[in-house]
């Protein structure tokens, strides 16, 4: 295996985390509307994220640095590529940050309504452009030899890409669904469990639409059996959830994301961007990747760097690993 | 406009509002972790409330620093694609580092430190107050470190026309970046203790709470911290000058809007008339015989080449016309213009060191009139105060201004004692983008950053006007049952 396959698959670890993470985000901020009756289940809901959200985010920056580093042809291609789709994702990611940390701050129900409306507003659209952003990397643009796109500034917006986009939205709203039962008690729990068990099943559809999907266009054998696994860990997940082990099910439901993605980026390798005008222009590994000193130094970076972030990030969560509750709220205390 | 101008004043505008955010968030962090310190060390109480009370205003402007931070990194892919497949196997690596090593430790340590007040011990999380203010220097250090490189490239090797890394330790250890990085994070603290004085100064003034030994406390410490800030700064943009003068001849020659070559060569402090060229030649200024001989070169004698020179060199180095292509836009075919724009590289250097030298001039003032516990009390000082906070910040906008603005027409420049060839025009990174995506971007983020600009002035101003007492809330009234003891010490 040459380096730049490492740092393929160092990409995809890093969206892993990034879905993984940010995945239970996004749906925590979307079921606001959904699973919060009054102003303090809404804070419980917005403080099972509270120590973490920020960090969380921090591994969609090092995905896009790290593909800079590793790949620049990748990054340049994508990011010009989906240019408005991504303005978008962006104010959503700044509205959605700014309104938690905001949204507190002053003792008012319309400053509060108007906030949540974005955290509400802010999570689905960013998830949305997650998927979009997988999605097309996986089908590909129309690039020209020069790895620009051709056809105008709605050439990702295609119905492959938009089934990226709910394909996450729906992981989003399981995910999120199980974190709150995981990390909360009293009623929100109850209905957050109710939620993931009567919505789930249907939510993960798209999901698995797309992974079919994309294995009929390049699937392997072995891509085919994440698929397999995406399934049966889903499954293994509602399963557990109806038992009434959150826990598990959560646990399940990393698997079934761990399997998404080997399903995903296994499929699109050796591509990085497909060329859907003609394969030829198709970016690659091998094409795009940096020299092997840069990849070599990259490596030494990531070898260090990512325990000590796993270490530092896990801790954090057994620091916070109490659940919360409408009893923990402290009143509000604002100028 | 076309797509490349649009998308410099986008770079331009997202980064100086980045910018805004940056040094105070830089700046307050590690004086934070100070307070908290000195609370820790000495069970004084006034030294918690410093904490508190500061540390909430760093945590408002800090959500405004990550999510125009996040646009940043993604701005290189999006609307300069040529940029970044031609510097991509230098440049990625400090910013992934960035991500790695400085971004995940901020971010992670700064969610304990909010909310760890009452799950960690106290020394525990202390130390998440000292790992997240370090860390964010640290992001400064690989931030500026890629900067560095595109003023003055090293560490590499053409191949294929394109550089390629032969040395990270070159690229991190940079002269470039050892000046730039002190000079800039010397300057946040300039910001920092301008906040600290004029906030401070303030409440010491109104006399309306019980707080005033925070006050004073706080104003004493940001006085100190900007008068010493200056120092430094002079001291190393003294050193970042005599860089420039051996890298970037032309941006030094566009400081000073030095038309003709000049030995010994004068400082010009302040000029009456036009600077642009070619009228630079009769323009009238007060100037100091041989003073920038001695900042270019440090002895008095030295030769310091003007702009006239300058552009014939360059001509013969890069050539006098842009190539005839499309994706070079208005430009193809174009002579080149080797000179930055001279209005905003003169006034740039003069405003970035005159507003710091006023922040300097104003913490010294704030320092003698309030010591030895004085309060004064004219009308006149919280606005002079409140107005000082201001000083730094157009100081560190405008050095920005006039470091990348005097870097153009070169995005990537050229460096006459350094690797042959390494160089790239301004106009040849951009995207082949259409100016629609551009302008809708333009507009769009340029709303929402004003926008958010009025609510976080909006919501300092109400932590500010409430004193320490917004930020600790009352002391629960004790209730049989102890329902209270579970809450939580923190939640948004
Ligand atoms: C001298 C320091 C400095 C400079 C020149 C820049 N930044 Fe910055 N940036 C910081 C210093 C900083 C910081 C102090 O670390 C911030 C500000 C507030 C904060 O939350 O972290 C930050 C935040 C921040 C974030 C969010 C981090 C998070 O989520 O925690 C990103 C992605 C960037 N920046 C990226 C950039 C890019 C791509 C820049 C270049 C154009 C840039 N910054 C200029
Ligand atoms: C945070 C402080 C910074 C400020 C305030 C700042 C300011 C600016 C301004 C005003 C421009 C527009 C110049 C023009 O078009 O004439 C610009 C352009 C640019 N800057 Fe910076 N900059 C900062 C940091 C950085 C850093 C750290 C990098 C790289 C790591 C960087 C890379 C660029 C690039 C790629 C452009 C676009 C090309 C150009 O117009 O020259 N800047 N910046
Ligand atoms: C006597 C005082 C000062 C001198 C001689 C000085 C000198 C310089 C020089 C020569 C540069 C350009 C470096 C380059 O482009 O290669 C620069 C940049 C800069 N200056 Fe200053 N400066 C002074 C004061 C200040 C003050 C008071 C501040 C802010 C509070 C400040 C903030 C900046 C910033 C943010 C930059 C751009 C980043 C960088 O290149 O480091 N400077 N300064």
């Amino acid at each position: 295996m040459e380096l730049a396959d490492v740092w393929f698959c160092v990409i995809a670890v890093l969206w892993l985390g990034y879905l993984f993470l940010e995945g239970f985000d996004f749906g925590v901020g979307m079921l606001m509307p959904v699973l919060a009756r009054d102003n303090t289940e809404r804070r419980v809901l917005i403080n099972t994220i509270g120590p973490v959200w920020d960090g969380n985010e921090v591994w969609l920056l090092v995905a896009g640095g790290a593909t800079f580093a590793a790949f620049p042809g990748w990054y340049a291609s994508l990011f010009s590529g989906t240019y408005l789709p991504l303005v978008l994702f962006l104010v959503a990611l700044i509205g959605r940050g700014v309104a938690f940390e905001y949204r507190g701050k002053v003792d008012s129900e319309g400053w509060r309504r108007a906030w949540d409306r974005i955290i509400v507003g802010g999570s689905l659209v960013a998830a949305v452009g997650v998927g979009l952003l997988l999605a097309t990397t996986v089908f590909g643009l129309p690039l020209d030899a020069n790895g620009n796109r051709v056809g105008g500034p709605f050439a990702a917006i295609t119905a492959e890409s938009l089934l990226g986009a709910v394909a996450v939205v729906g992981f989003a709203l399981v995910h999120g669904a199980v974190f709150i039962a995981l990390k909360t008690d009293g009623d929100i729990r109850h209905r957050a469990r109710a939620f993931a068990s009567r919505v789930g099943p249907w939510a993960l559809l798209p999901l698995a639409g797309l992974l079919v999907l994309v294995q009929l266009s390049w699937g392997e054998w072995w891509t085919w059996a994440a698929v397999v696994v995406v399934v049966i860990a889903a499954a293994v997940a509602f399963e557990r959830l109806s038992a009434g082990r959150e826990g598990q099910a959560f646990a399940a439901l990393a698997a079934a994301v761990v399997a998404t993605v080997v399903a995903l980026f296994g499929a699109l390798y050796p591509n990085v961007l497909p060329s859907t005008l003609d394969p030829a222009y198709s970016l690659t590994v091998a094409d795009t990747a940096s020299s092997p000193y840069t990849l070599k130094v990259m490596s030494w970076v990531a070898l260090f760097g990512t325990p000590a972030v796993l270490v530092y990030q896990g801790w954090t969560y057994w620091v916070f690993r109490k659940r919360v509750s409408a009893a923990h709220i402290p009143p509000v205390h604002v100028p | 406009m076309d797509v490349l101008e649009l998308a410099r004043w986008q770079f331009g505008i997202t980064t100086v509002y980045h910018f805004l955010m940056v040094p105070l968030t830089i700046g307050l962090a590690v004086l934070v972790a100070g307070m908290q310190t000195a609370w820790v060390r000495t069970g004084d109480v006034k030294y918690l409330r410093m904490t508190k009370f500061w540390g909430k205003l760093l945590l408002v402007n800090f959500a405004m620093g990550v999510v125009t931070g996040i646009v940043q990194e993604f701005q290189f892919g999006m609307a300069w694609s040529e940029y970044s497949r031609f510097v991509g196997d230098v440049f990625g690596a400090p910013l992934a580092m960035e991500g790695l090593v400085a971004f995940f430790v901020e971010s992670t340590f700064l969610g304990l430190w909010i909310f760890g007040w009452d799950r960690l011990p106290q020394r525990v999380h202390l130390a998440c107050a000292w790992a997240f203010s370090l860390a964010s220097t640290a992001s400064a250090y690989f931030i500026l470190a890629a900067n560095s490189w595109m003023q003055h490239p090293v560490g590499v090797e053409m191949v294929d026309g394109k550089p390629q890394l032969v040395s990270i330790w070159a690229v991190l250890t940079n002269n470039t970046a050892l000046a730039a990085i002190p000079h800039t994070v010397i300057g946040c603290f300039a910001v920092a203790g301008a906040f600290l004085v004029g906030i401070g100064g303030w409440h010491l003034w109104r006399k309306r709470d019980e707080d005033g030994p925070v006050w004073r406390a706080s104003v004493k410490l940001g006085g100190w911290v900007g008068v010493v800030a200056f120092a430094g700064l002079a001291i190393t943009g003294d050193i970042q000058g005599k860089l420039m003068f051996e890298q970037q001849p032309m941006k030094m020659a566009a400081a000073e809007a030095l038309c003709h070559t000049e030995q010994p060569a004068a400082f010009s402090v302040f000029a009456i008339g036009d600077v642009t060229r070619p009228d630079c030649e009769n323009v009238k200024s007060v100037t100091v015989p041989a003073l920038l001989s001695f900042l270019a070169h440090n002895d008095f004698t030295s030769e310091v080449r003007g702009i006239e020179d300058l552009v014939v060199e360059y001509q013969q180095r890069y050539g006098t016309h842009y190539p005839v292509d499309d994706r070079l836009g208005e430009l193809s075919g174009k002579p080149i213009d080797y000179v930055p724009n001279l209005p905003v590289t003169y006034w740039g250097f003069r405003f970035m060191i005159g507003f710091g030298a006023l922040a300097a001039l104003a913490a010294a003032g704030v320092l003698w009139v309030t010591r030895r516990g004085r309060v004064p009390t004219g009308k006149w000082f919280p606005i002079a105060v409140l107005c000082g906070i201001a000083t730094p910040f157009l100081a560190n906008s405008f050095g920005w201004i006039f470091t990348e603005m005097g870097r153009q027409p070169f995005v990537v420049v050229p460096n006459p004692s350094g690797v042959d060839g390494v160089w790239m025009f301004t106009a040849r990174g951009v995207s082949g983008l259409t100016t629609g995506e551009l302008w809708t971007s333009l507009i769009t983020l340029t709303l929402v950053y004003g926008a958010l600009a009025v609510v976080e002035v909006f919501l300092i101003a109400r932590y500010v006007r409430a004193g320490v007492a917004g930020v600790i809330p009352p002391e629960p009234v004790d209730e049989p049952d102890d329902k209270s003891g579970d809450q939580l010490a923190f939640a948004y």
